[in-house]
């Protein structure tokens, strides 16, 4: 079925509204322009009207341009072929490889169903301490990355995919800037893994409206494969980009905004896409990681406020280093009790000290006479830093733990560290290694 | 005749159907969209036009789709075999969806609540020539660790005279266990299940009482400080991240009542699993049974369709209604009514209504009160009393009390536990705010117990707020320990760690006995020479909490903490507080 309209009765923002019949919500459209051809999809449908939703943009569309209705909805292929290809928001090769149309799926499915879900189990290794130990990813987790722009947000989603240990990394691309996927093509291609990643990429000079497919085209190829036994990490940068598109789209409907011009279901919309992380019983997994920039640095901002209350925590990236406050995976005690018995506890306690820390250097800032336990606090904050947080120290979560005792131990008397006797006295290093960390 | 109609427009889950007869007001209606029938409610009427919200997606439904209207409402069954399920909002069981559509929820599949093939052993009530009405029992089935009541349909108005009963036996829940006459001599037959709409509050009962008695929970700061009364309502609002999900995770496990209905409205999927897991394992130490038997899961989940999710909380409360007509004391746990809230205001931004603040719709306030109205303890016509309890948690944006949803809740409830961004970054769990949260009922300690300490915190804090100011060389010796006296209650009495197996759960006893020691410690004048001497000692005291909390009660370590600690205390005593005296009388008893 394709019906062809030649005639367009209205233009606004990026939405199109042409007189049809026979027309699906969801279904797909091509408009021909002088420009050349483009997606839109059903958004809307009011007795013959028929409200589109165009991906390249309304600039340019005449009113007399063509409508073809493919009788669909989006849809995209699935096969091994996919590896190794680099496509753009529309599923459309942007390597020169060849176009894909065999065995096509539909994207943005159902919801997988709570009760056939697992409790998750593996650990996800990143060699970074401020991850491993203090918030561990685990496989099937979603966790965004907050930061501001200029932060190395993609370089730290480079490094985690590359050291874990997945079968197949799809990178999911919004507003992505060319130098940056240029970046992750070179970074994979070294890393000796773009044989086994997919790329859907939409770059800041493509059309707005086109990075909206973006995540489901990822998640949906994800999930098969998933299906199908892979352990698949999924990186989709950025979904303020991604959420912008929504808020744009929404304006031009004129609905009633309900933060800061976001649309009302902005909740709702970005927790179908993370919400299709999963690990699947007798299969594989999907392990969702994104990018969360925040517009002024603002974690209340809409965008990072409702990913926070959808993913299974974040990681805050500022000034280059892992915070660990406000930092959290919500995950972390499904496997941290399996990896060694200090893990839990020493995580708790370097972190509550470390708060201590903190108010110690605010009291130092203000001039403060400095106690002698204010000197201990800044003297381990300063180690803190140093072993664990800075991001170039890269090291198994063991070693991470044995390092958290020595600078605990250089700091402190065992019970300045509110950790339980029984395990000081298994944990405690020697006096030898106290004062060989005291020395770095 | 039933009404039919034809689509005629649609805008995201709202859809427009030109109807050719007579429309209700929240009636269901089908979408037949190929093979499929799509469930959907009336929420708008105009002319002929009923605007209808679906409970699936609305991809692939088009403009003339035909609609066959049901005649009722949106209603969920009542009977047994409720407990130890796991429903979604619609109350369609899930892993019964799962046997026949696999790991994906398919749209227009919808399965009978309850099973029609599961025999109950039923055992009557009453007997011929017994006259009934509405919510009376007419006989038991076992059901799990309880004798479910079943009950005469609550939607009849008419008093029945029994005419026949079934003996003693086995039967499914459709078979007919009853039949009766009314006045006029009309035939009614009844069932051991039947159906309620869901938006409409269960009534049935004598009395609604004042909610005195504690509902205990097991988490100090709670039982202690800011007590939850049965059949009273309570909230936890606070930002993402703070333990909004694990404080009711835990209270959901370690709960003093009958039945524990767990909502979760718009949710993590993954977090309803560790439930879902994890309980068929655990023992509740109340039945002996697991704990699965005595909960009930609504899972709708964010993923899950908009709409149903709107109907789940109120799924959720007709069930914690129907275990209270029982007699039962019920426990629902919202999580989290923000979603619920915003799933109004999805339906209300398609509806084109007037937006209120922050596009929210004019009644979120009513819709909200009325839910949390559903709670209450009552008197039962045959004088049992029976509960609803209503915890829900709110999900602020940006973390912000001020927001319409928040706002609208701590008008209605009765208890009050704001979760801290401070408090859970610095990971004192669980992080209810101390000075901020509050409580209207009364909890398992005496008032000025409670009050003594808490004005000790107050003060506690006032003193650290001055000492960023003037540094602690500008604190008094004086004031320096009642700060610390503060940090101290705050550590080793209001944080609780909730993964370490003694600690996670106290009972109101030990709660007692150790509330008392602190109480002890609190109103002690203490000798120390200097701040640091001060700071060392309450570590030390610190210390010997932290390991007396996790030691099993009344086992010999907990003994032997137990006796530390009354010494160290003891060694830098200089009396007591005078203002403490009433107080510490009461303890030695
Ligand atoms: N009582 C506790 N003890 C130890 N850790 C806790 C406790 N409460 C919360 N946490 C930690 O904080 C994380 C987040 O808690 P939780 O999921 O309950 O937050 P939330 O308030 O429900 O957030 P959201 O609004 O995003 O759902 C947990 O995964 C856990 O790591
Ligand atoms: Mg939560």
């Amino acid at each position: 079925m394709s019906k062809v309209y030649s005639k367009i009765e209205s233009i606004a923002g990026n939405v199109i509204i042409v007189k049809a019949d026979g027309v699906r919500y969801g279904d797909l459209a091509q408009i021909t322009t002088s420009f050349g051809t483009s997606l839109a999809e059903v958004i809307k449908l009011d007795n013959e009207l028929v409200s589109l939703q165009v991906f390249a943009g309304s600039r340019g569309i005449s009113t007399g341009d063509e409508v073809r209705f493919l009788g669909k909805s989006m849809q995209i292929s699935y096969s091994e072929s996919l590896l190794g290809r680099v496509f753009n928001g529309s599923g459309e090769p942007r390597d020169k490889g060849p176009r894909l149309s065999e065995n096509l799926i539909s994207i943005g499915g159902p919801s997988f169903n709570p009760a056939k879900r697992i409790i998750p189990r593996n650990m996800v290794r990143t060699g970074i301490p401020m991850i491993d130990l203090f918030n561990t990813l685990v496989e099937s987790q979603k966790l965004p990355i907050f930061s501001i722009s200029g932060e190395p947000y993609n370089e730290v989603l480079a490094r985690i995919a590359l050291q874990a240990e997945v079968d197949l990394i799809i990178l999911g691309g919004m507003g992505l800037k060319y130098d940056d996927y240029l970046y992750f093509k070179e970074t994979l291609e070294d890393g000796g893994a773009l044989s086994r990643s997919i790329l859907f990429i939409h770059t800041a000079a493509d059309p707005v409206v086109e990075s909206l497919m973006v995540p489901d085209i990822s998640l949906a190829v994800a999930e098969k494969f998933a299906l199908d036994g892979r352990k698949v990490l999924v990186l989709l940068t950025d979904m303020t980009n991604f959420a912008d598109a929504m808020k744009e789209i929404a304006i031009t409907q004129e609905q009633v905004p309900s933060n800061r011009g976001y649309p009302g279901d902005l909740y709702s919309q970005l927790a179908s896409r993370y919400e299709k992380a999963v690990d699947i019983e007798g299969a594989g997994s999907i392990t969702i990681l994104a990018v969360t920039t925040m517009p002024g640095d603002d974690v209340t901002h809409p965008v990072p406020d409702n990913t926070g209350y959808i993913t299974e925590g974040q990681y805050y990236l500022r000034n280059g280093r892992i915070e660990p406050f406000g930092s959290l995976s919500r995950l972390k005690q499904q496997v941290n009790d399996r990896t060694r018995e200090d893990h839990r506890p020493l995580m708790d306690g370097m972190i509550k000290i470390y708060a201590a820390y903190k108010e110690a250097l605010e009291k130092q800032s203000m001039g403060f006479q400095m106690t002698e336990w204010d000197e201990k606090l800044i003297k381990y904050g300063e180690l803190f830093e140093k072993e664990m947080m800075d991001l170039t120290v890269n090291i198994p979560l063991e070693e991470a733990l044995d390092n958290g005792w020595k600078i605990l131990s250089a700091c402190f008397e065992k019970e300045e560290t509110g950790l339980r006797s029984s395990l000081i006295e298994k944990f405690w290093p020697a006096d030898s290694l106290k004062s060989k960390a005291g020395q770095e | 005749m039933s009404t039919t109609g034809k689509v005629v427009a649609i805008n995201g889950n709202m859809v427009s159907v030109k109807a050719d007869g007579n429309v209700i007001m929240n009636e269901v209606g089908y979408i037949l969209n190929g093979d499929k029938r799509l469930k959907a409610e009336v929420i708008r009427i105009r002319g002929e036009v009923a605007q209808l919200q679906v409970f699936e997606q609305t991809r692939g439904i088009g403009v003339g789709d035909e609609v066959n209207f049901s005649g009722e409402m949106l209603a969920v069954e009542l009977g047994p075999g409720l407990l130890g399920q796991i429903y979604d909002g619609l109350q369609n069981p899930l892993p019964e969806l799962a046997e026949k559509t696999g790991f994906f929820l398919e749209r227009g599949v919808y399965l009978e609540a309850l099973s029609r093939t599961k025999q109950w052993s039923f055992k009557p009530s009453v007997s011929i020539g017994d006259k009934v009405n509405a919510g009376d029992y007419l006989g038991v089935v076992p059901e799990g660790p309880y004798e479910h009541k079943v009950m005469v349909p609550f939607n009849l108005r008419e008093e029945y005279i029994v005419k026949a009963v079934v003996s003693e036996g086995s039967y499914t829940v459709s078979e007919k266990i009853v039949e009766a006459e009314d006045s006029r001599g009309g035939k009614k037959s009844f069932t051991m299940f039947f159906e309620w709409p869901v938006k409409r509050p269960i009534t049935l009962y004598e009395e609604r009482l004042k909610p005195v008695e504690p509902m205990v929970s097991k988490v100090r700061l709670m039982d202690t400080f800011f007590p939850v009364a049965k059949g009273g309502t309570y909230c936890i609002p606070g930002p993402f991240g703070a333990g909004k999900t694990v404080l009711q995770q835990i209270t959901s496990r370690h709960a003093e009542v009958d039945i524990v209905i767990i909502a979760a409205c718009g949710e993590r999927a993954g977090e309803v699993v560790e439930t879902l897991k994890e309980f068929p394992e655990l023992i509740d130490p109340k039945t002996g049974k697991s704990l699965m038997e005595r909960t009930i899961i609504i899972s709708n989940t964010s993923s899950m369709p908009v709409a149903s999710r709107e109907a789940s909380v109120y799924t959720a409360v007709t069930l914690g209604e129907y275990y209270r007509q029982m007699g039962l004391d019920v426990l629902l746990l919202a999580d989290s009514t923000s979603r619920w809230a915003q799933a109004m205001r999805e339906m209300s931004g398609r509806l084109e209504e007037i937006p209120g603040e922050e596009a929210f719709p004019a009644y979120l306030e009513s819709s909200i009160a009325a839910f949390y109205e559903r709670a209450g303890i009552v008197r039962l016509n045959d004088g049992n009393i029976g509960s609803v309890t209503i915890g829900g948690t709110v999900s602020p944006a940006g973390g912000n009390f001020e927001e319409p949803v928040t706002q609208a809740t701590l008008k209605v409830v009765g208890a009050f536990h704001g979760l801290s961004r401070e408090r859970s970054d610095a990971r004192k769990y669980p992080a209810i705010h101390p000075t901020e949260s509050w409580s209207k009922y009364n909890g398992i300690m005496p008032v000025d117990h409670v009050k003594y300490a808490h004005d000790i915190l107050a003060r506690s804090g006032e003193i650290e707020a001055m000492m960023k100011v003037v540094g602690e060389e500008g604190t008094s010796l004086q004031d320096y320990i009642i700060f610390q006296k503060g940090e101290f209650l705050d550590v080793v009495y209001f944080q609780q760690n909730s993964f370490d197996p003694v600690d996670a759960a106290v009972t109101p006893e030990r709660q007692k006995k150790v509330f008392a020691q602190i109480l002890l410690l609190l109103a002690t004048e203490l000798n120390f020479g200097d701040k640091e001497e001060a700071r060392r000692w309450f570590y030390q005291m610190r210390q010997k909490y932290l390991d007396y909390n996790g030691a099993e009660w009344r086992s010999d370590s907990f003994k032997n903490y137990e006796k530390e600690i009354a010494d160290i205390l003891q060694a830098k005593s200089l009396g007591t507080d005078k203002r403490a005296a009433s107080i510490l009388e009461d303890l030695k008893k």
